[in-house]
């Protein structure tokens, strides 16, 4: 359309709607990005500046205090870091493979209960027991109080991503496969030496989805981790900030004197930690994820 | 009965035949079921007064006392309204912006601006609700927020957000929508990309305006991806937000009167009070009247665009 607006003269209406449409979109586009800028120069303001005055954008002066703390292994949060690093591989990569084999399986045409087993899937996503019956079942009857897989089990495989995965495979002919039987392949052989390298745009699209999702994982940690050291970083951050227990986070060897933390900036610097690693990788990440988006638009 | 033989042995027989394909649909089969299936049975807490020690199965049956109790304090009602009407709220404007704005982006000819916006946009998407969280606590804490910062430099008093119920709506609808557009707009980005370009050169030919091009063309054949993702959003409107709440609000209990919602009361009375039986009523009401929904909805939509209808 922008193409052909160029090509014919404009009426007085449509230049105003252009104007109108610039004008919107950066503020909207100003009041996305404020709110980080804010977090980002206020974890390197000085203690004392916001105790006296507050956050502000431009501070008077910066200091590097919060992230020293942060980092000179005096709190929890390289552990936290581990945590984290280590569900979203381990929860990644376990999602994908359990998932596209799934998907492999409820996509060919000459498995006979296919629609049985998608449904009983599906049927997960319009009815679910509830959170205090799980919460039972996982500490009472699963054992995974405190242990680092309770954040990892319960989020390995999403209904919606199966879906979305046996559909990317419906894309590969069935004859591909045909053949590779009529040549001896067993079916586990197929999946993996003819399916996966033809899915990898699809593993990428899925694996990105759940890796965002396991690195902003804090629901679990808090239902179901105890000890301060197994905290994923969303949890640890959020702990942070409410400062209910901020001597738990801080390492009990650690030669600091709890009075002396810049307690107001190392919030704002823990933010940053926590988000630094998807802003970066955000340029990357975002085409997958639009394609991802425009692709699950196509049925709603 | 012999259909039911009969049918067994076909399993039977297909397991023998498709067993590597049977194994490697195991993992995720296993999952659903001692994640979701094994769960279900679970939702029977809400009929029994739960005692830890006796086990969900074990406790006395007392039948709808959990229920009655909630209707009677009037927490139910509270907590469900303000469920409806987040949820109401959220989709309706929710929605409306994301057209406005993936309109307002379809307009504009600069490639460079478009990407650029565009990413922004989006960047809320892929943070976490924590952070958010540290956002809100960033801008409106009494003490050294951003906003009371301003204020007090202008000389006017610091506002004490977090103790006034009122004003937490209109936050928690911002954030939603500040953290949703993005989304949204993209996938209504893509409803239009699709349109047919030569249904636009035409118009031009016709002498269309821009604005009558969009009033006519453009919104109309968004109305049907706008009604579908209405419909299928009022299938989960007693759901969902949780991240959001909680990561707002917090235990503030002052600003339980207009910020608690299902999940919020749910999640509190199972870590705060340890009453499982009252928490699990409340969520087996949730589940039960969410998929009562979804099943009338999608009903509705299948009256209405057979073809977009989830079964």
């Amino acid at each position: 359309m922008a193409s052909t607006s160029t090509k014919i003269k404009q009426d007085s209406g449509s230049i105003f709607i252009k104007l109108i449409s610039y004008i919107c979109i950066t503020i909207f586009a100003l009041f996305c990005l404020f709110p980080f800028a804010l977090m980002i120069s206020s974890s390197f303001m000085n203690e004392q500046e916001i105790v006296r005055e507050g956050y502000k954008l431009i501070p008077n002066e910066f200091s590097f205090k919060a992230y020293e703390v942060l980092l000179g292994s005096s709190t929890k949060l390289l552990d936290a870091y581990q945590v984290t690093i280590f569900i979203t591989v381990v929860g990644t990569v376990l999602g994908l493979f359990m998932m596209s084999m799934a998907g492999f399986v409820l996509n060919r045409k000459d498995f006979k209960y296919r629609n049985f087993f998608s449904f009983l899937i599906y049927f997960t996503t319009l009815f679910s027991g509830g959170l205090i019956p799980t919460y039972i079942l996982m500490v009472k009857h699963l054992h995974l109080k405190d242990s680092l897989f309770a954040m990892i089990l319960p989020a390995v495989v999403g209904a919606w991503s199966i879906f979305l995965m046996r559909n990317f495979m419906k894309a590969i002919p069935d004859s591909l496969y045909e053949s590779a039987t009529i040549d001896g392949a067993g079916d586990f052989h197929i999946y993996w030496r003819i399916f996966m390298p033809l899915a990898v745009p699809s593993l990428a699209t899925i694996g990105l989805f759940s890796a965002l999702g396991f690195w902003n994982e804090w629901y679990n940690g808090m239902l179901y981790m105890d000890t301060p050291a197994k905290y994923p970083l969303q949890y640890f951050l959020q702990r942070m900030v409410a400062q209910t227990n901020m001597g738990s986070l801080i390492n009990s060897g650690a030669v600091i004197n709890t009075a002396d933390l810049p307690t107001q900036s190392i919030k704002m610097a823990t933010a940053v930690m926590a988000t630094g690693p998807i802003i970066l990788l955000y340029p990357f990440v975002q085409r997958y994820f639009v394609t991802g988006l425009t692709i699950g638009a196509v049925k709603g | 009965m012999a259909r039911i033989v009969q049918g067994g042995r076909n399993i039977a027989r297909d397991l023998l035949k498709n067993k590597v394909l049977y194994l490697m649909l195991l993992p995720v089969i296993v999952y659903f079921a001692v994640f979701h299936y094994a769960v279900m049975p679970g939702a029977y807490v809400a009929f029994v007064d739960y005692k830890l020690n006796k086990g969900i199965f074990g406790s006395d049956f007392i039948g709808l006392k959990n229920f009655e109790f909630l209707v009677q304090t009037g927490e139910l009602w509270n907590i469900t309204k303000n469920t409806l009407l987040y949820n109401l709220v959220f989709l309706a404007l929710g929605n409306i912006i994301q057209i406005v704005f993936a309109i307002m982006l379809s307009e504009i000819a600069g490639k460079w601006f478009k990407k650029i916006s565009q990413s922004v946009i989006l960047l809320p998407n892929f943070i976490s609700m924590v952070i958010v969280g540290v956002f809100a606590y960033n801008l409106f804490n009494f003490n050294s927020g951003f906003i009371n910062t301003i204020m007090s430099g202008a000389g006017l008093d610091r506002y004490e957000f977090y103790s006034d119920p009122g004003i937490w709506k209109y936050i928690i609808v911002a954030f939603k929508i500040w953290a949703g557009t993005g989304y949204g707009m993209i996938v209504y980005l893509a409803a239009i990309t699709g349109i047919n370009h030569d249904l636009y050169e035409a118009a031009y030919m016709d002498g269309a305006t821009t604005w009558q091009r969009i009033r006519y063309m453009t919104l109309p054949i968004l109305k049907p991806t706008f009604i579908l993702l209405l419909l299928f959003g009022m299938g989960g409107i007693l759901k969902g937000s949780f991240d959001l709440f909680y990561n707002l609000i917090g235990t503030n209990s002052v600003l339980y009167p207009q910020t608690d919602i299902i999940d919020t009361y749910v999640f509190r009375s199972l870590v705060g009070q340890f009453n499982f039986s009252m928490g699990a009523a409340v969520g087996f009401y949730q589940s039960l009247f969410g998929l009562l929904l979804v099943l009338v909805v999608n009903f509705i939509v299948r009256k209405v665009e057979p073809d977009s209808a989830l079964f």
